[in-house]
């Protein structure tokens, strides 16, 4: 924000600025819905005064493909191969509510094993997804090569997942019963390979990016989320934790494996977004801490799987449930109702950007700079196609 | 939460309470006192937090069924409040004042299901779909397959190699299709 004469500043009335276009005093352009400064397909309108930010609108749309139409006219089984493809980056937490979900109204208890497996693929997932922010992040201050070091280190990971699933990008490995395939052998060892490589690039980050003059003057301050915003905005995940609030869904209410495992709450008091960068940069030597914890302690031997009925005519039970897991983004929910037939009645699915991308967004760009506004959108890590689906 | 619920008994008239989970409760209200047990959760009872607001189209009742998630980070109790609206007339208070990102939801559920939730800012301006010329899509009533013909016709002069028909004239042509 400009703190000199701010005379030439529109006037904020009732906490909005009145903007008049014909004064020829503002600009209105368009970032997005194809720009490098965005996250995904998503459009932002944005109004300047200078080179400052004065008023921002979100517009989604350019990924909508119907999942929640689509999910009523599948069976409960067909449904599990379109969940994935609500969110690239982190598809397996659509994989893991949408199986819990089913299990929950059909009352299916999936063998430990698999519950085992499921909480791998769910933080291997989660690593994957913030190698890719912490480059957009990087790339977004100017620093393209952090999320080319980044992105080649996610294909190490995606290399597991096609060993684990036969999909690099969306796995289908978790189905409502359990898991598709017990671990492959020595797929451990490989693994701790990855880590490896990870701990060595994170190292390397850490030198090049959170001790980069650039990157601490341009994202200390910017995009302060206050305590209050936190509720009144639904804010979730490492944003919230990065404003002090101890929220993590894998502690508050465990599910799966965790309560089995070892961590803490990150947070941070500064909830800028510096501090949430630090905040989900601790959250990706956590996961390699949970993987490890996970690959150790796992049962060498088991069902990985329970039976369910046929699925072509599997009837799920009258009811409706809320489902929620913890993604890298923040709380992720799936709302699922049965009818009691063979077909779902509704599926709405809650992702964290829902209101991230859109109702906070539009609240931080306020007063911030242009050249900024990609930084703040990542550092909200926003992913349009969980608004939209 | 028997205590809230119980608490909560004693100002509305809820109906069908059930523990879905012993962290998720559900409860039905009559549409008229949604927004007052919505306000006295989230000031009173610490359901600070607005989840979700969706809708379900229950269209052989004729109703659409809102469903608010709100949670108890506290507790850690989330408990889901269903408001039932006719289908004829789809108009809802709007929650826009208690929680800044209500008005997502609203604008969707204005533009997937018809719902109209006055006051609510932008509620007219659309969501995701642009052009849209038909009922709203979510609801059970639209068909999509049918939607798809009509709007995405074959486009004149396409040539169609559909994979059976092109195997029993190439490869299978004496194949009698199962017939005897």
């Amino acid at each position: 924000m400009w703190e000199g004469d701010r005379s030439k500043f529109p006037e904020i009335i009732d906490g909005k600025p009145v903007i008049d276009l014909d004064s020829q005093k503002y600009v209105k352009i368009w970032q997005g819905p194809q720009h490098p400064g965005v996250t995904g397909n998503i459009a932002l309108e944005v109004t300047l005064c200078g080179d400052e930010v004065v008023d921002l609108k979100t517009h989604v749309g350019y990924l909508h493909r119907g999942f929640e139409k689509l999910l009523e006219r599948r069976t409960w089984m067909q449904g599990f191969t379109i969940v994935c493809r609500i969110c690239v980056p982190e598809p397996d937490t659509n994989e893991y509510l949408f199986a819990a979900g089913v299990e929950e109204l059909s009352g299916i208890t999936v063998p430990a094993k698999a519950e085992w497996i499921r909480t791998l693929t769910l933080e291997m997932a989660r690593l994957a997804s913030f190698l890719m922010w912490l480059g957009g992040q990087a790339a977004a201050f100017g620093m393209g090569t952090v999320g080319q070091w980044t992105v080649a280190h996610r294909d190490f990971l995606l290399d597991i997942f096609e060993e684990l699933s036969g999909g690099r990008i969306y796995h289908m490995y978790i189905v409502p019963g359990g898991v598709r395939a017990d671990l492959p052998k020595g797929l451990d060892r490989r693994l701790e390979d990855v880590l490896k490589k990870i701990e060595i690039l994170l190292k390397d980050v850490d030198r090049v990016l959170f001790n980069n003059a650039i990157f601490k003057l341009r994202s200390r301050g910017l995009g302060i989320v206050t305590r209050d915003m936190v509720d009144s905005y639904g804010v979730v995940g490492p944003v919230a934790r990065a404003a002090g609030l101890a929220r993590d869904l894998r502690k508050d209410h465990p599910y799966l494996v965790y309560e089995k495992l070892d961590f803490d709450i990150i947070t941070a008091t500064g909830s800028d977004a510096f501090t949430r960068a630090q905040v989900r940069f601790k959250e990706m030597y956590q996961c390699i801490d949970l993987i490890r914890q996970i690959l150790s302690r796992m049962p060498d031997s088991g069902d990985f799987y329970t039976p369910v009925p046929n699925v072509l005519h599997w009837k799920i039970p009258a009811g409706a449930t809320f489902v929620q897991a913890e993604a890298s983004r923040g709380e992720y929910g799936y709302y699922m109702v049965s009818d009691g037939t063979a077909y779902p009645r509704r599926i709405a699915v809650r992702g964290p950007s829902y209101s991230h991308a859109i109702a906070l967004l539009q609240k931080l760009a306020i007063n911030t700079n242009i050249a900024d506004l990609a930084g703040l959108m990542v550092s909200l890590q926003t992913c349009p196609p969980e608004i939209e689906r | 939460m028997e205590k809230i619920i119980s608490r909560l008994q004693l100002s509305f008239a809820l109906q069908d309470i059930r523990e879905q989970r012993p962290d998720l409760w559900f409860l039905s209200i009559a549409k008229n006192n949604a927004v007052s047990i919505l306000t006295s959760l989230r000031d009173i009872h610490g359901f600070t937090s607005l989840i979700l607001l969706t809708a379900v189209d229950y269209l052989e009742n004729n109703v659409f069924q809102l469903t608010y998630i709100l949670r108890n980070y506290s507790m850690n109790v989330s408990l889901g409040i269903e408001v039932k609206l006719p289908r004829e007339a789809a108009v809802m208070d709007s929650i826009h004042h208690l929680w800044q990102h209500a008005e997502t939801f609203q604008r969707e559920l204005k533009e997937m299901f018809g719902i109209d939730f006055p006051g609510s800012p932008g509620i007219d301006e659309g969501f995701v779909l642009e052009g849209w010329d038909n009922i709203p899509p979510l609801r059970r009533d639209f068909d999509t397959r049918k939607y798809a013909r009509e709007t995405f016709f074959p486009r004149p002069g396409r040539t169609k190699h559909d994979p059976r028909d092109q195997m029993r004239s190439k490869l299978y042509s004496d194949y009698s299709g199962g017939e005897k």
